[in-house]
């Protein structure tokens, strides 16, 4: 599958934008609604910050970005990082009906993630850890 | 992001326009920390021209949240549409959170 758009940097949080704003735009391109581009905005920012703070540990490191469609069915973000290996699917989901007080910080990126998309997909190759957001594209 | 606030009787309004994300999730928080720090405490947040939240916006407002019930005031929330009434739902800050449709209808259960 070609990649529509592709994009390599330093996995720093100020290129937060600029990476958004690439899937934004290709998935604007697929003919995807406003709703369905801004769930996979969520979901790009909640992998990508999760790379920019854990996976390098301090080292230097990048993140690459690619935008694919499927046979004009599925749109397809592909994060790739070569941090410390992490499966966002193996993140237990947050306990969603405790109050205030109670209710811990972490954990609503991932949840997230897996709430606004129609399939997430990991997979470690190489030194790589993979992951893949995929919504599917309403005729 | 542009953040706003207006003094009513009994709560500070607080109008959010634009993107809370992971870059300015933070000046939102310290926009709120700030007029804590100043002794508001009763605060009205209206997302109604907020077009975009991820967890770093709900992690400042968590925050914020903990805060204010530490200090025994209240943060509550009004005019959340499209993108934003969704992640509220998903995450459950619908039901932990006191949500109005209006500033005024929040103002009179103040």
């Amino acid at each position: 599958m070609e990649a529509l758009s592709k994009i390599r940097v330093p996995a720093k949080l100020d290129h937060l934008h600029a990476l958004i704003d690439i899937v934004s735009n290709c998935a604007k391109e697929q003919g995807l609604s406003g709703k369905r581009i801004n769930e996979i905005e969520i979901a790009t920012e909640e992998a990508l910050v999760n790379i920019f703070r854990y996976a390098y540990q301090g080292r230097e490191g990048d993140v690459e970005i690619s935008c694919m469609a499927e046979h004009g069915r599925t749109f397809i973000v592909r994060i790739v990082d070569a941090g410390t290996p992490f499966n966002p699917l193996s993140v237990s989901e947050p306990d969603t009906t405790l109050d205030i007080g109670e209710r811990q910080i972490g954990g609503v990126g991932v949840f997230l993630i897996r709430k606004l998309m129609d399939n997430v997909m990991y997979g470690r190759e190489g030194d790589n850890n993979i992951l893949e957001l995929v919504v599917n594209i309403e005729a | 992001m542009e953040i706003n606030a207006r003094q009513e009787k009994n709560a500070t309004v607080i109008t959010v326009q634009g993107r809370i994300d992971a870059v300015t999730a933070p000046e939102f928080e310290n926009y709120l920390s700030n007029l804590i720090a100043k002794g508001d405490r009763n605060f009205i947040v209206n997302l109604g021209a907020l077009e975009y939240i991820s967890s770093a916006g709900l992690r400042s407002i968590l925050a914020t949240a903990k805060r204010l019930k530490a200090e025994q005031g209240d943060i509550r929330f009004s005019g959340l549409q499209g993108p934003v009434e969704e992640v509220f739902k998903i995450s459950g800050f619908y039901s932990i959170f006191k949500i109005f449709e209006s500033d005024a209808s929040a103002l009179d259960n103040a």
